[in-house]
């Protein structure tokens, strides 16, 4: 029986939990072990432990970083139609939400339902710009599954793989990756017209290492073809799954990658912003799946010769998976990557 | 939970210089320091300031960067939306995609006959 008194604490599926000092302590530090052996990467210093605890034994419902140290929020969905048209959606987030960017986008958000509304989803961007004054990305998710039957015209390799028929879902994967591209290119093509400042691709890889390549693909034929237009290149996951797994981009295979592997290819490709990804544990605490993601991470921030903006939203960088993230979780995840790993944004 | 980021972390979009700054990154791929530093110099503030909205506030205003507005404060002749992206990219010497498709289609500029 402890005497230490009990804190208020989140778990990673957003329920409340009273957890000790002691006990939060030992969470940090087997979720950064936890790192460790899984990712390959250094562990925290001692002072960037010692900072999570604090951070996690805080009987605050709001923390914050310090004045001074405040960062790009990367606003995803913004217009995606919440209680008004999504024009006044974003003038919402600007206005009252203090969004840094915006982002129009499909309901569905996927790359492969736009190619057939392109024109319609331009001309809502152009008015958008018209009547906003923070910088406006147009934003998907490559989701290259729904290249593949029954959605889409391309063998299932879901359904390949499981039958031992390696070699065509391998093919599989790799004709849909080139479509991904195709409709990616001519995405950006009309977004440009329209005056986009950039174009999201988020959660990509959640296909697996196809679908990364073909971002990287596109992102590398849309940077070239349009230098003033940005390309954010946010993951779905902490590391990319080997669906096909012999896909390489510029010499570097792509299954298996963790953030600091992703991070050159995207550099590569010329991003002009990624977005690192770790999932959450919704069986251990959020301080237990924050210490892992600081730990999966760093390694990034010393080599990122662009911005790294952490993905920190529903189940993911040590936010709960919940549909209302709790803001007190929240918050401790955006004080702990901004004051550990000196990201650029969230 | 997009609030909860703001509160916590945000450097406040547009009541202080978090688009700006955001602007940098997204189209330019600095890094925050970078960023911060290169908006700060454009407009004659500290990198602190960037964030502190009663600060910035006054310089939105006197470089017509767009304010934020409700019924009871109002500002009709100070530059706002398309307007404010003008004066942005003019004082940050950062094309804006949407400024220059503007200029081409209303012949203030000749548009390009290809992309």
């Amino acid at each position: 029986m402890t005497g230490e008194h009990r804190i208020p604490t989140r778990m990673g599926d957003g329920t409340l939990a009273h957890l000790t000092k002691s006990e939060i302590r030992a969470d940090v530090e087997d979720g950064v072990a936890q790192a460790v052996r899984r990712a390959k990467v250094a562990p925290l210093e001692t002072d960037e432990v010692d900072h999570l605890v604090e951070i996690y034994a805080s009987p605050a419902k709001m923390v914050g970083v310090d004045l001074g140290d405040e960062i790009v929020l990367s606003c995803d969905g913004s217009g995606m139609k919440t209680h008004a048209t999504r024009e006044q959606d974003m003038q919402s987030y600007e206005q009252w939400m203090g969004a840094d960017l915006l982002e129009l986008c499909p309901g569905d958000y996927s790359l492969k339902v736009v190619r057939t509304i392109l024109p319609y989803e331009a001309q809502c961007l152009h008015d958008a710009l018209l009547s906003t004054v923070a910088p406006m990305q147009y934003g998907v998710m490559p989701n290259l599954g729904l290249y593949a039957k029954d959605d889409g015209p391309c063998e299932n390799w879901s359904l390949l793989l499981p039958a031992g028929r390696i070699p065509e879902a391998r093919a599989a994967c790799e004709e849909a990756a080139e479509m991904a591209v195709a409709d990616a290119v001519r995405m950006a093509d009309v977004m440009y017209e329209a005056g986009a400042d950039a174009i999201d691709f988020d959660t990509t890889g959640a296909s697996g290492d196809p679908e990364f390549w073909a971002t990287l693909r596109a992102t590398e034929i849309i940077r070239e073809k349009y230098p003033d237009m940005g390309v954010q290149l946010g993951m779905a996951g902490e590391f990319v799954l080997g669906m096909h797994g012999e896909l390489e981009y510029k010499g570097k295979r792509l299954a298996g990658m963790w953030p600091l592997e992703q991070l050159h290819v995207v550099q590569e490709a010329g991003a002009t912003m990624y977005g690192p990804v770790v999932n959450v544990n919704t069986g251990k605490s959020c301080a237990w799946n924050t210490a892992r993601a600081c730990a999966i991470v760093k390694p990034c921030m010393d080599e990122a010769e662009i911005p790294v903006h952490m993905n920190a939203g529903m189940g993911v960088g040590g936010v709960p998976m919940f549909v209302h993230p709790p803001g007190d979780a929240v918050a401790r995840s955006a004080k702990a990557f901004v004051d550990i790993l000196k990201v650029d944004g969230l | 939970m997009h609030n909860a980021h703001a509160q916590a972390a945000g450097l406040g979009g547009m009541r202080a210089a978090g688009d700006l700054v955001a602007r940098m990154q997204m189209t330019r791929g600095m890094r925050l320091p970078e960023a911060k530093q290169y908006v700060a110099d454009k407009l004659g503030v500290t990198p602190f300031d960037l964030g502190d909205t009663a600060t910035m506030t006054e310089v939105r205003n006197e470089f017509g960067f767009g304010r934020i507005h409700s019924y009871a404060i109002s500002h009709p002749w100070q530059a706002n939306f398309i307007e404010a992206k003008f004066n942005i990219s003019r004082v940050l010497d950062v094309p804006i995609l949407c400024v220059e498709r503007f200029k081409e289609r209303t012949g203030m500029t000749e548009a390009p006959t290809t992309h």
